[in-house]
């Protein structure tokens, strides 16, 4: 299991690199998403995948899951929520402002 | 436990929520926005003199005995830099009164500021690798509204620039975290510094230090700056100035927590290499200041210059390369802080960042043009100002540990910065004032007291070394001591 996730892992990098590299902001923007989408992933595979019961009091299993990568998880997926919603009303607004979302083209706007 | 290690952290964010909800009131911000930075100012000196007598400082958050809580711990360094931070951020404040613009203002300006400190403090005050990234993020997302607050099409550009670099290093960050938790299964610095000594830093756990430093690199403009000269010369004076002289340098105080604290165990690869990419940063930041002729661009690549220099202390890995580091970190927080204040005035005044278009500042304004002189000396390290006593040390410890190459480095390169920043004043300063007072593009009435103060810290910071070098000496021992970090926040009992 843990090696089909990596894999898994793996592939989410190749395809958000890819559309990272790509010219267009909103499929960079994706890329980025992506790109963090594989790295919870890889927390909870890091972790160690299910290898035990809950971790509550008053349950009666030999061995408990490790709940510290989910609560890790959690936390960047707001964060990443955050970050790209403000990075996707950014590029829009860029936009509007520069008339493009070729980033070729966005290095060409003047300085002033 | 002692609460005032939260302080902080937890201050500028009250007085930032305060802000926002009366948004519209921006007396209100301004007078908030003092005082909650002049209470940072005192807890972060008691905070000195607390550690100072009575040793680390720490904060289990909930009562969570660490490892399984989050813990706060405030070193002699952490409490230096979050000084700094405090003076240079209510000097900024009132420099921001005066040029930020009623526009800004009302778009939560202030708000965001404090929010960014709050980033920074908690970076330094953290003593757990997943809340060090929580820190870098309320940090970041600050400085990318800020960035981009105002709405030019320059900023805009450049803070989309800005936001995927840091998005992508964060990943990176993340990447690194959950191979480090994989390999130790703890996230807790002082726990990771005693897991990592039992079984040993081997092949994989230094790949992961090298990982680490990568990330931490791309935030300390350590040799992966290439994104830091477009997207610092963006933004207003202000904001810049905060940038330059705080978020790098946040950079800088995590690669060394890390590899004092963490990845101590083999130096000739990790601290090696630090030296190596110090080094280059050195040479490549002083041949982008000696050759640009905009003003924003010869200092912007000045930060590069001084990220390096201040790793080059690290990378020694002795006492009195350490004490150089800390030293100079203090110094260039305030003195970078300082120059691009001063290079926001002087845009102020001229409309434009272009060397070849002004002259004869000096016939006008005297006062601004001896500040910048000053400003410029103490940047080069020249005595009795305050860079000179950091460069003895940091060169000292390169000697010391043998990096003789680095050591000439970091001089030559000094060397550079002084005919950088000579270029700078000689063609604003010296020549023909082709400027009469009535032709400027705007004032500078009451930019003079942030610049003043902040001139006045560079050069008692020279002058007064006897009286701040012990404290100094202190945050460099303790660096280079671990235990004593893993003590204070594990508990004797451990």
């Amino acid at each position: 299991m843990e090696t089909l996730m990596s894999l898994l892992v793996g592939l989410f990098f190749t395809i958000g690199t890819y559309l990272i590299l790509s010219k267009n902001l909103l499929r960079i923007i994706l890329g980025t998403s992506i790109i963090t989408h594989g790295v919870h992933l890889l927390i909870l595979t890091m972790g160690g995948l299910k290898n035990g019961g809950p971790p509550l009091l008053g349950e009666s299993f030999a061995a408990f899951t490790d709940s510290l990568p989910q609560a890790l998880i959690l936390t960047s997926i707001v964060i990443n929520f955050a970050v790209t919603a403000l990075f996707l009303v950014l590029s829009y607004r860029a936009y509007k402002a520069l008339g493009t979302v070729d980033v070729e083209q966005l290095r060409e706007v003047d300085n002033e | 436990m002692n609460n005032l290690v939260i302080l902080p952290v937890i201050i500028p964010i009250i007085a930032g929520l305060l802000m926002v909800i009366f948004r519209k009131n921006i007396g209100f911000h301004r007078w908030a926005g003092i005082l909650a930075l002049f209470s940072l100012l005192l807890v972060s000196l008691l905070l000195i003199f607390q550690i100072d007598s009575s040793g680390i400082q720490t904060l289990q958050a909930g009562g969570w005995k660490a490892p399984y809580g989050i813990s706060f711990a405030a070193d002699m360094f952490a409490a230096l830099l979050l000084l700094c931070t405090s003076v240079v951020a209510l000097l900024c404040f009132l420099y921001a009164f005066r040029t930020i613009g009623r526009e800004r203002e009302e778009h939560y300006f202030y708000p965001l500021f404090l929010f960014l400190i709050a980033g920074v403090n908690g970076s330094f005050l953290t003593g757990d690798l997943f809340h060090l990234f929580v820190c870098f993020e309320v940090m970041l997302i600050a400085s990318y509204v800020l960035i981009s607050l105002g709405g030019t099409r320059v900023q805009l550009r450049e803070s989309l620039k800005y936001i995927l670099v840091n998005v992508v290093s964060s990943s990176l960050f993340l990447v690194a975290v959950a191979y480090l938790y994989a390999l130790t299964g703890t996230l807790n610095l002082a726990h990771l510094s005693v897991v990592v000594a039992e079984i040993g830093q081997d092949g994989l756990m230094t790949t992961v230090a090298l990982l680490f430093l990568l990330v931490f690199s791309i935030k300390a403009a350590l040799f992966l700056f290439f994104w830091l000269p477009e997207s610092y010369s963006a933004p207003p004076a202000v904001v810049a100035a905060v940038f330059a002289a705080l978020l790098t340098k946040v950079g800088i105080y995590t690669i060394f927590r890390m590899f004092t604290l963490i990845f101590y165990h083999e130096p000739q690869i990790t601290h090696q290499l630090i030296g190596v990419l110090g080094a280059v940063t050195m040479v490549l930041g002083a041949c982008g200041a000696a050759a640009f002729s905009d003003m924003k661009k010869i200092l912007t690549y000045n930060v590069i210059v001084g990220a390096g220099f201040v790793i080059a202390g690290l990378a020694s890995f002795t006492v009195d390369g350490m004490t150089g580091s800390v030293f100079y970190l203090v110094h260039d927080i305030l003195v970078k802080a300082l120059i691009f204040l001063l290079g926001g005035a002087i845009i102020r005044l001229t409309g434009t960042s272009k060397l070849n278009e002004m002259s004869g500042l000096i016939r006008n304004h005297p006062y601004l043009g001896w500040l910048f002189f000053t400003a410029a000396l103490a940047l080069a390290g020249i005595p009795p100002l305050s860079g000179f006593l950091g460069k003895i040390f940091i060169t000292k410890g390169a000697f010391q540990s043998e990096y003789y190459w680095l050591g000439a480095v970091g001089l030559a390169s000094s060397l550079m910065v002084l005919y950088s920043l000579m270029k700078v004043f000689m063609n604003v300063f010296w020549g023909e004032t082709t400027m009469s007072k009535g032709m400027e593009k705007g004032s500078i009435k009451g930019l003079m007291f942030p610049i003043s103060g902040l001139t006045v810290l560079s050069v008692l910071l020279g002058i007064g070394a006897e009286v701040i070098l012990p404290y100094i000496r202190l945050a460099a021992e303790t660096l280079l001591a671990p235990s004593l970090y893993i003590e204070a926040v594990l508990g004797l009992g451990d």
